[in-house]
């Protein structure tokens, strides 16, 4: 996020009557300037009551602690997608595919044990070496000495490729599941290529029905270790309907798809930005470790979660009433200096890089963050062995979006490889 | 001090005295034990501080409070004697207690 002090936004941010501060619109995020109304919000009213004209009133949590506090008590503020669900927007209710992540105890643990095997430990051993070896085909087919789309060409094609590992999707159908995602995340508002709510529910219907014939192929076959095996076999899901079965589906593919790819791009415009990192990360790679973290927290690619209490609660000193929509702003946590020493810092060796908000915390904590991890690390690993630099060559495009907090587009140039 | 027996999933032991009052999450992270990464800071919130509680010490931990047991319930590799380390503090009493840890946390 932009945080000089003499950006016009910041002015026009602190100008403001903080009744009509409303962290919500999407512009905000596409020109980077949220941060400003966060820095705001944080200091003069951090659980503040803003009414959008397209999602009514609703509450924003800018402290960590704060954000904390609601994230674990799940017993007050509800995830359900049938009174709301996890986002600000709401779908209309036929477009909602219900998936554990929307979802409260008991419903939410039983499926999410179904999943968390996937990325067990050992799993993700396994899956490693299929990770570095589809990141090294695409680091090594890079051009040198030639601009070209950062998000297009790494980003994208490294987290689709990640995803057709985790389904065993056949590969040459890979991009499919870029498509759907973007399905699944956008609206006809501008969110992405969707141009009616109409062609959303018939994509995502081919999307139920390619999934369901490869569900139907292994259902029959003996278990395997991808996931859609692991949903076909465990007790708690075998059963589950079309819909849930879709939403589900869609949950990993969102999951495991804008999070990592906007971490891949988000990465490597902080190092860009922070030259002195990238020095410090050249120097000694073994501070990949931590600065994968720190890149996660530095992007946090899920700007919010949203919850809808179920009863009336205080919260930072504001009566909260039953019914009414909280709003949790990651992207606004890990920028609190209460919680992050020097938060607008992108320091790559910090003693506790992990201490970050972007997963969330409490019951619906990423199942997939170690996995995240992963493929970042892998592919770190695989630049330094390549890349002396690569460097951002123009201002990236960023998505019109105050969910998925990320890139569009990122013009590189790679000016040489090592050796 | 009390001691903490820490033993990591490859069998390797630690034993680290704890201070009373202090949570045995603590005791691993300020003494370099490996294998709990405890990203919360001790909020019960992350699980990534997971232990197996020695089936001998079991009584003397006691049983864990309703936040723990959702964080658990969503957990890997979970157990009967599965604990969050951060909600176990150290008493005069667990002087000797022993935990494992799992293959990771995650
Ligand atoms: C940097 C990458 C990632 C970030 C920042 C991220 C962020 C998050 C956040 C904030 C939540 C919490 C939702 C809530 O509290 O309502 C979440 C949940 C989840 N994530 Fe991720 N995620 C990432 C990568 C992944 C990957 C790779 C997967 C694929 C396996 C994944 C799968 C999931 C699932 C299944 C949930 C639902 C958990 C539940 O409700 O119990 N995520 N993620
Ligand atoms: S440190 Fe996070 S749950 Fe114990």
């Amino acid at each position: 996020m932009h945080m000089l002090a003499d950006h016009p936004e910041r002015a026009r941010a602190w100008a403001m009557p903080l009744a009509d501060i409303d962290v919500s619109k999407g512009y905000l995020f596409e020109q980077d300037v949220v941060g400003f109304y966060f820095e705001r919000l944080r200091l003069e009213d951090p659980v503040h009551r803003a009414v959008s004209k397209r999602y009514g009133p609703y509450w924003s949590v800018t402290r960590y602690k704060d954000i904390m506090a609601v994230d674990t008590n799940h017993a007050v503020f509800s995830s359900e997608a049938r009174i709301g669900g996890i986002s600000l927007a709401e779908r209309p209710r036929a477009e909602m595919f219900p998936s554990f992540i929307a979802m409260d105890p008991p419903r939410h643990d039983e499926q999410r044990r179904a999943v968390t095997p996937m990325v067990a430990p050992a799993n993700l051993a396994m899956l490693e070496p299929t990770i570095r070896a589809r990141a090294c085909r695409i680091l090594d087919g890079l051009p040198v000495g030639a601009q070209f789309d950062w998000v297009e060409r790494v980003s994208v094609e490294l987290t689709t490729q990640m995803l057709a590992t985790l389904f065993d999707f056949p590969f040459e159908d890979r991009r499919l599941l870029t498509w759907w995602s973007d399905m699944a995340t956008g609206d006809p508002d501008g969110n992405g290529p969707v141009t009616s709510w109409e062609m959303r529910l018939a994509e995502l219907g081919k999307c139920l029905a390619y999934f369901t014939r490869l569900w139907n192929e292994r259902v029959n076959a003996p278990p395997a270790n991808d996931l859609i095996s692991m949903l076909a076999h465990a007790p708690s899901t075998r059963h589950m309907s079309p819909d849930e079965f879709l939403g589900n589906l869609i949950l990993l593919i969102v999951g495991g798809n804008d999070t990592t790819r906007n971490s891949i791009s988000g990465g490597l415009l902080a190092l860009n930005r922070h030259p002195d990192q990238y020095e410090k990360l050249r120097a000694n790679p073994a501070l990949v470790s931590s600065l994968v973290p720190e890149i996660i927290r530095w992007q946090t690619p899920l700007a919010h979660m949203r919850r809808t209490a179920l009863a009336d609660v205080e919260l930072g000193g504001k009566q909260i009433r039953k019914g009414d929509k909280v709003v949790m702003w990651y992207l606004s946590g890990n920028r609190d200096p209460e919680a992050i020493e020097e938060p607008d810092r992108f320091i790559i060796d910090r003693a506790r890089p992990r201490a970050h908000i972007a997963f969330g915390f409490g019951i619906h904590r990423c199942v997939g963050n170690r996995l995240a991890e992963l493929q970042l690390t892998v592919l770190w690993e695989e630049i330094l062995k390549r890349f002396p630099r690569i460097e951002v060559a123009g201002e990236p495009t960023r998505t019109r979006s105050n969910f998925v907090h990320g890139f569009t587009a990122m013009p590189v140039v790679i000016p040489a490889r090592i050796g | 001090m009390p001691r903490v027996t820490y033993i990591e999933h490859g069998g390797k032991r630690h034993a680290i005295e704890v201070p009373v009052g202090d949570s045995v999450m603590r005791g691993a992270v300020y003494n370099g034990v490996p294998g709990i990464d405890a990203d919360c800071g001790g909020e019960c919130a992350c699980a990534t501080c997971h232990v197996y509680v020695d089936q001998a010490w079991l009584a003397r931990t006691g049983a864990p409070g309703d936040m723990e047991r959702s964080m658990l319930a969503c957990g890997a590799d979970t157990r009967p004697n599965s604990r969050l380390a951060c909600q176990i503090r150290v008493t005069e009493a667990l002087d000797g207690l022993v935990v494992s840890l799992p293959d990771g946390q995650h």
